[in-house]
């Protein structure tokens, strides 16, 4: 039954072959306004007077900044270095001079400001000297290393390192998923990009799959998009490689990894499992497209496509240099006057810009202008009805309303039980609410308290180890001195039994008045030896102290020295105090 | 009658040497619900609470000589914890508890340390880098905030310094609505 209701919802135009049998649970068909931004092809966004390139703007590590204020840059110069394990490179996304290093405030839902480089173009757009390589005669691992210093991460909003993607595992990937979903209403640039640069898409996926060592690739495009679909088919059937475009069911999120897997393979990618321990590794086209300008010409990721829309005039796809404001994109495109607010990303899954003023980043696949007539606030929330709408909508097969129950009283252990960590924040169950709950803000809500727990756990624990390590060392350390001062007692008690012993036998072998003479040896040299030795070492400690250099002081400034000056003067004092007795002072 | 008492008292027998083995190869090592109120604690080590460290008050809840609401760093959901973990009533801070504060790391002025190592002899985590007469320094990821360092060091060189906000550590709020007032 499934399948033939599928396979009638499936275009005429595709084939039978390029449709697909599996469905994954629930999903919702919010209205698409995708056709406002398809109009036009894809134009370059004109120069900013000014860019604002956040180090962070992948998964993992802050990039380390490489330039000063002052440094003149140059297109595609890498200016954040990535930094241990999961970290990607940051770039110029022109050439200019770059005016300050600082925490700027960013795209994030928080607000907050992070460490930003703010770059003003030269107008050149002069390109560094870039070159590509030849994957199929390189290693893995050289590709992977290409693709970490050209800053290549998810561009379907995931963010994540694509070369951490590409290693070779204990699992075979068997199957390269080419994610051309693009299931959120609004966004079309994945669409636009696929109509006009499907031929680098397909090679782009070839590096992947070559890398992989996987068997096939499946191209899963929803079949909403009848000319992407027949442009990707048109450059997959130039490939030498296993590629089957296939038109997948338009159902919000089936752009979803685990959602589009599941329809194009028919595996289910249970909870607490990665995709590659099932065979199956998923990437964005628009990634599939950044790995080959970043494998055969040696282009780092310094713009992207950016869809424009809502409450503008010109909705159209933009490709956008990394750093240009958002206010500048969207002035392009021609807001219009009543717009109050942005959101990047889609409606469903998107974050309130905090203002117009940050960059886009690389996970920016979509500026929505938003205006009240066009997004109305929500209706207050009402209290839940147990209607279970949100459950039968979930894509993740969860139960939302008793998450939320969870999330709401804070039992954030029954939350995890039923798998809060499976949901994919899709925002589904929001909009089927009757009651109008925020459920997806109470879900991200109990998952920061729970990760932010667990790193209190791990510091507290810590936090253990050493106490309990440094209540041990004192103890042992306490033992040791007790131990020595038991053989030292020993041992002088023993001495002076031989001494004594001696000195008996010498009584007894001549009975001369020599015992004082040889007792007195035994017993009194340790005293004064020992007042030597402190003597000597205080004598000693002295001399060290004098000969002893500041170092690194030839540069000070005046300023400096009078701190040093301020400093000495205090210790003096301290010195002096410690020497004389305070109590009988006052 | 016979046999039957003689197959109770032989049942009793079995079971009692059974229950004596059990006791004898499943013996519990130490006090378990120290451990699981210690896990409880947040193991700043500070002493507010009058024992010296998170483990001897644990020791001393489990006796029953200690209130649970002595543990200011723990906060009232440390409070809640050892409620439901012992089965008592939840009781608010009070009496000669000091109130919760924002967690916090110590900072060291560096420019006025002079290197007495006092704060490293006080430090219950080993998390003051240092050497006598050289300048010491806060390993901040270690620090627990317990403040043990503040008031023994000579020149008050020692602040705390309270975590702010950043990207890395922000979280995302309880939702909560705000009431608009409707014009009558």
């Amino acid at each position: 039954m499934e399948v033939s209701r599928f396979r009638a919802d499936t275009r005429e135009a595709v084939t039978d072959n390029m449709t697909t049998p599996y469905k994954f649970h629930g999903g919702v068909h919010p209205p698409a306004n995708k056709a406002q931004s398809t109009r036009t092809a894809i134009a370059q966004m004109p120069l900013p007077a000014k860019l604002v390139i956040p180090f962070h703007q992948h998964v993992g590590n802050t990039a380390k900044p490489l330039v000063v204020a002052g440094d003149h840059v140059l297109k595609g110069q890498l200016i954040g270095l990535p930094e241990d394990g999961i970290s990607s490179a940051i770039h110029a996304s022109t050439s200019g001079t770059i005016t300050e290093i600082g925490m700027q405030v960013v795209a994030h839902a928080s607000g907050l400001p992070d460490l930003c480089a703010t770059l003003v173009p030269d107008g050149k757009d002069e390109w560094i000297q870039r070159e590509g390589i030849n994957f199929r005669t390189s290693l893995n691992a050289d590709v992977r290393q290409v693709l970490r210093l050209a800053g290549v991460v998810g561009l379907g909003g995931g963010v994540f390192p694509s070369d951490m993607k590409l290693r070779v595992g204990k699992h075979k990937v068997k199957t390269l998923v080419i994610n051309g979903a693009e299931c959120e209403p609004y966004i079309t640039c994945d669409d636009m990009l696929m109509r006009e640069r499907a031929g680098e898409i397909v090679k782009g996926a070839e590096i992947m799959r070559w890398a992989l060592e996987a068997d096939r690739i499946l191209i899963g495009i929803e079949d909403n998009k009848p000319e992407a679909i027949a442009s990707m088919q048109l450059a997959a059937a130039a490939s030498n490689d296993d590629i089957r475009v296939v038109a997948v069911p338009t159902i919000y999120p089936g752009g979803g990894a685990k959602q589009l897997i599941r329809v194009l393979t028919g595996i289910e990618v249970a909870a607490g499992v990665r995709s590659t321990d099932k065979g199956v590794q998923c990437f964005n086209v628009a990634t599939a497209q950044s790995i080959y300008r970043a494998v055969a010409f040696g282009e780092p990721l310094v713009s992207r496509i950016v869809t424009v829309t809502g409450n503008v005039q010109r909705a159209q796809n933009l490709e956008v240099l990394i750093g240009t404001p958002v206010s500048d994109v969207v002035a392009y495109a021609g807001a219009l006057p009543d717009t109050d607010s942005y959101i990047m990303g889609g409606p469903m899954m998107g974050l309130p810009l905090p203002n117009a003023g940050v960059s886009i980043v690389k996970a920016a696949n979509c500026i929505i202008a938003a205006s009240p007539k066009l997004f109305p606030p929500a209706p207050p929330a009402m209290p839940c009805i147990r209607c279970t709408r949100c459950a039968e909508v979930c894509p993740a097969e969860l139960q939302p309303q008793d998450l939320y129950w969870f999330a709401k009283s804070k039992e954030f252990g029954k939350a995890q039980e039923y798998n809060l960590f499976d949901c994919i924040e899709c925002g589904a169950c929001s909009y089927v609410c009757p009651s109008s709950i925020p459920l997806v803000q109470y879900y991200r809500f109990a998952k920061s308290e729970i990760w932010a727990r667990e790193a209190d756990k791990t510091s507290s624990d810590a936090a253990r180890e050493r106490f309990e390590f440094r209540e041990s060392r004192i103890e042992r350390e306490k033992q040791e001195k007790a131990e020595k001062l038991a053989a030292k007692e020993k041992a002088a008690a023993e001495a002076k039994l031989q001494a004594a012993k001696l000195a008996a036998e010498q009584a007894a072998a001549s009975p001369d008045a020599t015992m004082p003479a040889i007792s007195t040896p035994a017993v009194a040299p340790p005293a004064n030896d020992a007042q030597a030795k402190i003597q000597a070492a205080i004598e000693h400690a002295k001399l060290q102290a004098a000969a002893v250099k500041p170092k690194n002081t030839e540069q000070l400034t005046p300023q400096q020295l009078a701190e040093i000056a301020d400093i000495e003067l205090r210790r003096a004092r301290i010195q002096e105090l410690a020497g004389t007795d305070v109590e009988t002072k006052e | 009658m016979l046999s039957a008492l003689l197959i109770m008292s032989g049942i009793a027998v079995l079971l009692g040497a059974v229950l004596g083995y059990a006791a004898i190869r499943f013996r519990v090592e130490g006090n378990p619900l120290v451990e699981k109120i210690d896990a409880i604690l947040p193991q700043t080590q500070c002493g507010q609470c009058n024992y010296p460290g998170c483990k001897p008050y644990a020791t001393a809840i489990a006796a029953g000589e200690a209130d649970i609401n002595r543990c200011p760093p723990g906060g009232e959901e440390g409070i809640q914890k050892l409620a439901d973990l012992l089965g008592v009533e939840f009781k608010p801070f009070g009496g000669d508890t000091n109130a919760p504060k924002p967690k916090s790391v110590a900072f060291i002025d560096e420019n006025t340390c002079i290197g007495c190592t006092l704060c490293i002899q006080a430090c219950p985590v080993d998390a003051i880098a240092g050497a006598a007469k050289q300048m010491h320094t806060i390993i901040s990821r270690e620090c627990t905030g317990c403040e043990l360092c503040v008031a023994p060091c000579p020149v008050d060189c020692i602040s705390m310094q309270v975590i702010e906000e950043k990207i890395s550590n922000w979280k995302w709020k309880y939702p909560v609505f705000a009431l608009t007032p409707v014009k009558q």
